[in-house]
């Protein structure tokens, strides 16, 4: 078996890890695994795969190597060589890359957790605006144009609130 | 002031208490955390993580439940003070590398530990001994909640809070126990268990990460999923396996002083037997030994010695822990010629561990 980063080495690090239903297999050169800090205290696979796979995801979806984010210039390549973004914003600039890669490594893609007590209104509201929207789409489907009128006052209402001027969404 | 005089002695260390502490040596939550208008520290030039610093650390010390805080940037403090915190997982060896613009704040329990520009603005970390998951995350989420108010987070509503490595976005949690499994490891059960470990998404690492290979059969358990489900969720999940973990370790301990007395009295008398009369020992040795010496303990072939002792030599005899009670800089020899030292003097009103087994053959397996 050769090594799966410099694909010339035979492989003699094996390391594997279940997530869900996948099976992710890496088996890496002496001296890979010592380049890919395998013998750090930080190495998680994952990281690892990021480096080995994820770029090219995100550069197809970034339109090519060349993008960078605007705030902070960090562009894919830079990703592909430290396995970590340069800024929050960044998440924005490559979103679509990062979207597949998020799926292998988590339970999910959108945060099911704690939201910082500031922002936490206005995700209540964002969430009621969703729900009342859906209703509103199966009243004027099920032509219950009553109920309908109803929903469409309750959306205006709350899209009429100030919105909370922190919020960001990538 | 300095490091090793705010930190609360080794025994004192060793003697605190938790819950399954027989196996649950400590648990700790860590949160990731970034500030919104700034470059993650692993991209950031010196100036910004420098602001950054700045920013961070005024915010932290200000909080009541960090009064009287160690605290301080990384490059005032010595080798030996970086590594001493390595030594008892306070910091990452990836922290101790960093200089101008990183910082530490330490409380004086030791029970929180934040890391300030690691690889994010924000590692915030609650300790507790022994199995204590669900406390260590209220403790948790109870300083994020009071800091949250005084810094600008990188949050996204979608993602959750944003990192620099996507591997810790969402809730930017990581929740881990460090446990001592020689009976597991001796019964020679740990590789299977380890397999299903990972199968529910928990990463198995040794005492600092190392290989595969768990120096003195102490391993770390933590979830590797971030994104898509909420902290308790992931908190919970970790109680569930520890306590499947423990129950395995127990039972495999029973059943090798049923079948294999022989075997594990040979292990732990020969354990004493060169920590009691060595003149020269590595620390890895001594940590592979002293492993054995503490299930010893546990079994009741040291009737007179406390757990506490074992876990304070655990600390003591690691090199930097060494070097704080000797004045002169000591070379890796001299090191093991003291540690030697050390551990006859503390072992000496030791007696030797007593078995309870006759004499006579091991049954054979099965
Ligand atoms: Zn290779
Ligand atoms: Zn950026």
């Amino acid at each position: 078996m050769v090594c799966c980063i410099c694909k010339a080495k035979p492989a003699t690090v094996h390391l594997t890890q279940i997530q869900g239903d996948k099976v992710q297999k890496v088996d890496l050169c002496e001296e890979c695994a010592k380049d890919k800090g395998v013998n750090d205290s930080t190495f998680a696979i994952a990281d690892m795969l990021l480096g080995l796979g994820a770029s090219q995801e995100i550069e197809q979806a970034a339109g090519g190597p060349d993008v960078k984010c605007p705030k902070c210039g960090f562009s894919q390549s830079d990703f592909k060589k430290s396995g970590r973004l340069g800024c929050a914003e960044c998440y924005t600039t490559f979103a679509e890359g990062l979207e597949g890669l998020l799926k292998s490594m988590h339970k999910g893609i959108r945060h099911a957790g704690k939201v910082p007590e500031g922002l936490r209104q206005t995700r209540d509201l964002v969430d009621r605006l969703g729900l009342l929207q859906k209703k509103l789409a199966k009243a004027i489907a099920t032509e219950n144009f009553e109920e309908a009128a109803l929903l469409r006052d309750e959306i205006k209402q709350i899209s009429s609130r100030p919105a909370n001027p922190v919020t960001t969404s990538p | 002031m300095e490091l090793n005089d705010f930190l609360i002695s080794p025994a004192e260390v060793a003697r605190r208490k938790g819950p399954h502490d027989r196996i649950v040596m400590s648990s700790r939550v860590r949160l990731a955390r970034n500030i919104r208008e700034g470059v993650f520290p692993g991209w950031a030039k010196k100036p910004e993580r420098v602001r950054v610093l700045d920013l961070v650390r005024p915010a932290l010390e200000s909080l009541p439940e960090l009064k009287g805080a160690f605290s301080e940037s990384m490059e005032h403090l010595s080798t030996l003070d970086k590594n001493l915190l390595v030594e008892r997982h306070l910091i990452s060896r990836e922290h101790a590398a960093k200089r101008e613009g990183s910082g530490l704040v330490l409380n004086r329990e030791e029970s929180f530990c934040v890391m300030i520009n690691e690889e994010d603005h924000l590692r915030i970390q609650a300790l507790r001994p022994g199995l204590q998951l669900r406390q260590a995350w209220v403790a948790v989420d109870h300083l994020d909640s009071v800091l949250e108010k005084k810094l600008n987070y990188a949050f996204s509503p979608e993602l959750g809070y944003l990192t620099a490595c996507p591997t810790n976005l969402g809730t930017g949690i990581r929740v881990s126990a460090m446990l001592h499994l020689p009976g597991l490891v001796l019964a020679e059960q740990i590789n299977p268990i380890i397999q299903s470990v990972n199968k529910l998404g928990l990463a198995v690492r040794g005492l600092y990460g190392e290989g595969t290979e768990a120096l003195g059969n102490v391993f770390q358990v933590s979830n590797q999923m971030t994104l898509g489900e909420s902290e308790s969720t992931i908190v919970e999940r970790l109680e569930k396996v520890l306590a499947q973990i423990i129950e395995h370790e127990e039972n495999a301990r029973a059943t090798l002083l049923e079948k294999k007395p022989k075997m594990v009295h040979n292990h732990i008398g020969r354990a004493y037997g060169i920590l009691a009369n060595a003149h020269s020992i590595s620390s890895k040795e001594t940590m592979n030994l002293l492993s054995l010496l503490r299930l010893g303990v546990d079994l009741g072939s040291f009737p007179s010695v406390e757990r506490s002792l074992v876990d304070e030599l655990i600390l003591m005899t690691q090199p930097a822990h060494l070097q704080t009670v000797h004045s002169g800089k000591l070379s890796a020899e001299e090191r093991d010629l003291l540690r030697a030292d050390m551990l006859r003097g503390r072992l000496k009103p030791v007696s030797r561990p007593v078995a309870k087994t006759g004499s006579g053959l091991d049954k054979a397996d099965n």
